[in-house]
């Protein structure tokens, strides 16, 4: 075998446990859409341990803050979402896309799909974009989003939340997760919270409440920091 | 060590804020390499296409150069081609892929791997990302990739892209049942 002249770092694979199951029955849509077979696992390469890491898209002045998009302002309550992107060594993540995508104040979705019988509100797509800085650091400003019937069961509710996703460095990395509020009443009777099976991981995705962050006189603020993949210590030849 | 934070599902709302739909354009007139077509479905346990998948395709260059600092190595980076694209599924559970036919990166011990796109799958329903490959069925280095020897001999092809004519392929992820895609934890 040719060997070339470089190593690469393995990623740290995810600890058992803490992930969420595809095969969460409480969540309906999951019955044929969860794989049966188990996941093949095979080695890291450069292929994986590369990824999109130029800014895929170009950023509008406005991206990051989705209460100024439109002519005029939205309606819902203000907030800020302030946090850092980290890897499992606590090492910031810098210049990694970060994006959300939201409901409106009502619980409405600008998509075509969105059925809800609330009110569209023309001064909100619901979608932002930013790129974190030096230090992993990430900001938008938005408007808290409704709570949403869903068909999932009997009166079934989503509790509020802001989609997010996000790159990191590699392939290995990319996140989607959704950002809840801190003490939603509905959170506990919702099955795809729910379907991550220990508390100490569901709560780490329930911002907190951080008077520091808010916009005095104008945006109550929260605080949502990310952890991504980190790096194994030992390199590996390729 | 932080704990990791977990997944949710990318639900059916994505398109807000990515709308490419049915087809994704990773390469330009000026990108170099073969250009190929993949024509790609994806459908659930019931055979029923799934209409809200978002997929995310991850590949080197026409030389085998990944677009990131991390591949050292000096072969011709293509200012031309990122090698990442996304795109939904359409109405029809379908999508359509336009871009070239990847160069040889290597594999664990530094032999080569045939040529392959990393593909992230995402949709409502799923709580966390899939992760598969496609190869392509004109590849005789398919037999001698690393990868797919992880793969039960008898699920290999469900990683490799049919040859329909000259630089297209046909290539379907079926979520579950007896034709089951093969997803790879990595």
């Amino acid at each position: 075998m040719s060997r070339s002249a470089f190593q690469i770092l393995p990623y740290r694979r995810p600890p058992a446990g803490d992930a969420p199951v595809n095969d969460a029955t409480a969540y309906r849509s999951t019955a044929l859409r969860h794989p049966t077979q188990p996941l093949v696992v095979i080695p890291q390469t450069l292929s994986e341990i590369t990824g999109p890491v130029y800014g895929y898209g170009r950023l509008g002045p406005m991206d990051h803050d989705l209460t100024r998009q439109h002519d005029g302002a939205p309606l819902g309550e203000r907030i800020i979402i302030d946090g850092r992107v980290l890897d499992e060594d606590a090492r910031p993540v810098p210049d990694t896309l970060v994006e959300i995508w939201q409901a409106n104040a009502s619980g409405r979705y600008a998509h075509a799909h969105d059925t809800h019988d609330a009110p569209l509100d023309p001064n909100f797509s619901g979608a932002g974009r930013t790129l974190t800085d030096a230090h992993g650091h990430f900001r938008f400003m938005t408007i808290k989003p409704g709570a949403y019937p869903w068909h999932n069961h009997d009166n079934a509710w989503r509790p509020p939340h802001v989609h997010f996703s996000v790159f990191g460095r590699s392939f290995l990395t990319r996140l989607m997760t959704q950002m809840y509020f801190p003490g939603d009443p509905l959170l506990r009777f919702d099955p795809i919270f729910a379907a991550i099976p220990t508390e100490r991981a569901r709560e780490r995705l329930i911002a907190s409440f951080d008077l520091g962050v808010t916009d005095p006189g104008r945006a109550l603020g929260y605080r949502f920091d990310i952890v991504l993949r980190g790096r194994d210590a030992t390199p590996m030849d390729l | 060590m932080l704990p990791l934070t977990p997944a949710q599902t990318v639900g059916p709302f994505f398109a807000i804020l990515v709308p490419a739909t049915g087809r994704a354009t990773l390469v330009t007139d000026h990108t170099a390499g073969q250009r190929i077509v993949v024509e790609g479905s994806v459908r659930d346990g019931a055979g029923h296409p799934v209409v809200d998948a978002l997929v995310e395709i991850w590949q080197a260059n026409a030389a085998g150069h990944c677009n990131h600092p991390e591949d050292s190595r000096t072969l011709g980076p293509d200012a031309t081609f990122d090698g990442f694209g996304r795109v939904h599924t359409d109405a029809d559970g379908r999508f359509t892929l336009e871009t070239i036919k990847p160069g040889v990166v290597p594999g664990p011990a530094g032999q080569p791997q045939a040529p392959h796109l990393v593909v992230g799958l995402f949709a409502r329903g799923l709580l966390t990302r899939l992760v598969t490959r496609i190869y392509f069925e004109d590849e005789p280095s398919n037999a001698l990739d690393p990868i797919l020897a992880c793969v039960a001999p008898d699920r290999r092809s469900t990683l490799v892209a049919a040859r329909r004519a000259e630089g297209r392929y046909r290539f379907a992820i079926v979520l579950q049942g007896p034709h089951e895609t093969v997803f790879f934890d990595v």
